[in-house]
């Protein structure tokens, strides 16, 4: 065997390195875009389609199934939601008042005169406020002058749960976000996950704020260091009764409570012959509180 | 050893000093907690012996039960009454003073629950 004999083996050696390399990247880069594809069927854009998209086109998916996921999967379990009639609350704005006064002495949430230790579980706010997505040039009357009731929206996808480290705030068995207050650390993480605000921290011992000989017996209060918000009522809706906030609107329907995975519940006809709209749908959370504007 | 005299008469004197709380209270475990039971009422969840032991982690369960899995039935049996898993609504609702039943071992066995910090006592 000459040395020049070796050199040529060793080239042809490199250059079998070389296409091998070069396929290997390809296959790495390509290859599993290409499986995806295959498997699915589907491309890449249009798979993401399901997120994001316009109230409308998702508020009308919901009627039908009512799970704010996609439709081929069927609702399972209960999904409790509410539908919110501005309609009919921008009439009386003293039930609104009254619905959040209501509330917050069922739950014995405090009162702080200092905006920065405000404390709500429900409350009033502008319209441009609670739908900022929404576009207009000029507004019509009742929406300027009207504020919307905004509370916890117990989403399907609740950025909170996912934010909050020692699952304090969890997703219960009938969908409802709910608190334990128990594990809540105050570490604020899910009041910066929720998109609408709806999470408030106790700044100061909540028990200053409150008037503790005209407090609800049976029900706690919290603890300075902790989040709190909204709960649906799960005591209450536990006991087979409606949120408080729906049994002071009573007869009037503003509010309306109920499951939205069952087909004949109420809010589900509700929802049926009225046209709604959640509140920052493109946040992709699906919230479970409808409104009728 | 140098200065043994002193040193060992002060080391008895020392050991002595420090050991007083045990020599001095030999015999007598101090006065035990009596607390105050509700009149109307003979029966509790569990039997005596294990509420003493374990109304701690009977809370604890209930606490998961109702709040984690969302279980609000009336599922406690006290006598032929059912109740429902509560704190407030339950336990206070026969002993009626914190002071009086919750505080009285507490205080003597120097544990502070935090049960308080949220729930709220019965108006005494």
């Amino acid at each position: 065997m000459s040395r020049e004999g070796g050199y040529i083996q060793m080239d042809k050696k490199r250059r079998d390195f070389l296409k091998i390399a070069g396929a290997t990247t390809l296959a790495g880069l390509g290859g599993p875009a290409v499986v995806e594809r295959l498997v699915t069927g589907t491309s890449p854009a249009q798979a993401r389609a399901g997120h994001g998209e316009h109230p409308v086109a998702h508020g009308a998916k919901t009627h039908t199934a009512a799970s704010g996921h996609e439709d081929n999967n069927a609702p399972t379990g209960r999904r409790l939601g509410m539908v919110v009639d501005l309609r009919k609350l921008r009439k009386q704005p003293e039930l609104m008042e009254k619905i959040v006064h209501a509330c917050h002495a069922e739950h014995n949430v405090p009162h702080f005169p200092n905006k920065k230790d405000e404390i709500k579980w429900i409350w009033r706010t502008k319209f441009e406020n609670a739908f900022p997505e929404h576009s207009d040039y000029y507004k019509d009357k009742l929406t300027i002058a009207g504020d919307v009731l905004v509370l916890c929206n117990h989403c399907d996808e609740p950025p909170c749960v996912k934010a909050c480290p020692t699952r304090a705030t969890f997703k219960n068995k009938d969908g409802i976000v709910a608190m334990d207050y128990h594990r809540c650390i105050g570490c604020r993480f899910c009041m910066a996950a929720c998109p609408y605000g709806s999470r408030s921290f106790n700044w100061r011992d909540p028990r200053a704020g409150l008037d503790m000989n005209h407090i609800n017996h049976r029900f706690p209060t919290r603890m300075r260091g902790v989040v709190e918000k909204c709960n649906f009522c799960a005591e209450r809706v536990g006991l087979g009764k409606q949120p408080k906030c729906v049994e002071v609107c009573g007869s009037t329907k503003a509010m309306i409570f109920g499951d939205l995975n069952d087909p004949d519940s109420e809010i589900r006809q509700v929802l049926k012959d009225n046209f709604t709209i959640q509140r920052k749908p493109s946040a992709g959370t699906h919230p479970s509180v409808f409104y009728i504007v | 050893m140098y200065d043994g005299g002193k040193i060992i008469p002060g080391l008895i004197i020392f050991v002595l000093f420090i050991t007083f709380p045990i020599w001095y209270n030999r015999g007598n475990a101090g006065t035990v907690p009596q607390p105050e039971l509700p009149k109307n009422y003979k029966q509790c969840v569990l039997p005596d012996a294990d509420m003493r032991a374990e109304h701690m982690q009977l809370l604890n369960r209930w606490r998961d039960q109702v709040l984690r899995t969302g279980d609000r039935s009336f599922d406690v049996k006290i006598g032929d009454t059912m109740y429902q898993k509560s704190l407030m609504n339950t336990c206070m609702q026969c002993h009626t003073s914190k002071k009086k039943f919750c505080d009285r071992c507490h205080t003597y066995a120097s544990v502070k629950p935090y049960c308080w910090d949220c729930h709220v006592a019965p108006v005494e």
